[in-house]
């Protein structure tokens, strides 16, 4: 299983001055898809924040931060400021998914197809494991069901292997299970 | 023409592409519309898109999630493998396997072997014309 976002807890605070001789330091969870891109997202957020900037700042710890249990289905609540054409808007998004990192995917998948919103323009504000009792979307909650059984209408079939792949068939398909 | 074979907890379904290709696995939990948790004693727990799956009419009984240990002792009491080599869909599939693992001497004992039974049979059916006849 790979993703393109991995999620990164990065520490870094300001060098010390002779005025500052411990300056507070600073710690972030931000999503990127490698540790250069990582770090330079952590100046940009803690620019906004503090009077701080990467000439004058140094980087003192970046961690990967991985999935606790990728076997167990989880509700995942996203929390998103983005930019659109017209303005920032701020977002609540819910996804079911066994990882935070494949959550995060399809919230920019999603972002991207239904808003056209790029990753420049998005800004994760707070993700959470999100309890059944308090998912908020009917999309998420159609699935709480320990009961769930639904047919799958329309299989296509597909050869095993792209390699067997042909571009004329010698009858057509049949795409009842 | 109604569905008779349902994605549900307990269904087990032949994964038909990519790296668990043949395998037989147990859905255990439905993540969304297009992915399920599936998992089988020998692999560990993974999600697989629907696309991957064959559904097959053997489906056993487990609670939501259930433990490997659990999971392993369903599959035994449903006698799951058996019941699928006896299938005509897991006999196709060995036939298909030994068929593919044929050597050309392999190959050779099949030609002659098909050669003498269908001489056999010839024989035999010359006879009843004969005496159809007659």
């Amino acid at each position: 299983m790979s993703f393109r976002f991995h999620q990164y807890q990065v520490v870094g605070r300001a060098l010390p001055t002779p005025t500052n001789e411990s300056p507070k330091i600073y710690r972030m969870k931000l999503w990127a898809t490698n540790e250069v891109r990582a770090k330079s997202k952590f100046w940009y957020f803690l620019r906004k924040l503090k009077k701080v900037k990467k000439s004058h700042g140094q980087m003192l710890a970046i961690n990967e931060i991985f999935e606790k249990k990728p076997t167990t289905i989880k509700n995942f609540g996203i929390w998103v400021r983005y930019q659109s054409r017209t303005g920032y808007h701020n977002m609540y998004k819910e996804y079911r998914d066994t990882t935070l990192n494949g959550a995060v995917e399809q919230m920019y998948d999603e972002m991207a197809s239904r808003h056209r919103v790029r990753f420049p323009c998005i800004q994760i504000i707070k993700t959470a494991t999100v309890p059944v009792a308090l998912c908020k979307r009917e999309n998420t909650k159609q699935f709480h069901d320990s009961k769930i059984k639904f047919p799958l209408t329309y299989r296509k079939i597909r050869p095993p292997t792209r390699k067997l792949k042909t571009t004329y068939k010698a009858s057509r398909p049949n795409t009842f299970v | 023409m109604p569905f008779r074979r349902y994605v549900e907890i307990g269904r087990v379904a032949l994964v038909n592409y990519g790296p668990e290709y043949g395998k037989l696995v147990v859905i255990v939990d439905v993540i969304d519309q297009n992915r399920a948790l599936v998992d089988s004693p020998n692999i560990v727990r993974t999600q697989i898109n629907f696309k991957r799956l064959s559904l097959t009419d053997i489906k056993i009984e487990i609670s939501r999630n259930p433990l490997k240990k659990e999971l392993k002792e369903a599959i035994d009491k449903a006698d799951v493998y058996n019941k699928w080599n006896k299938s005509s869909w897991g006999r196709k599939l060995i036939v298909q396997q030994r068929r593919a693992a044929l050597t050309d001497f392999d190959r050779f004992k099949v030609m002659v072997s098909k050669i003498k039974r269908s001489s056999l049979i010839r024989k035999e059916l010359s006879k009843l014309r004969k005496t159809q006849k007659a």
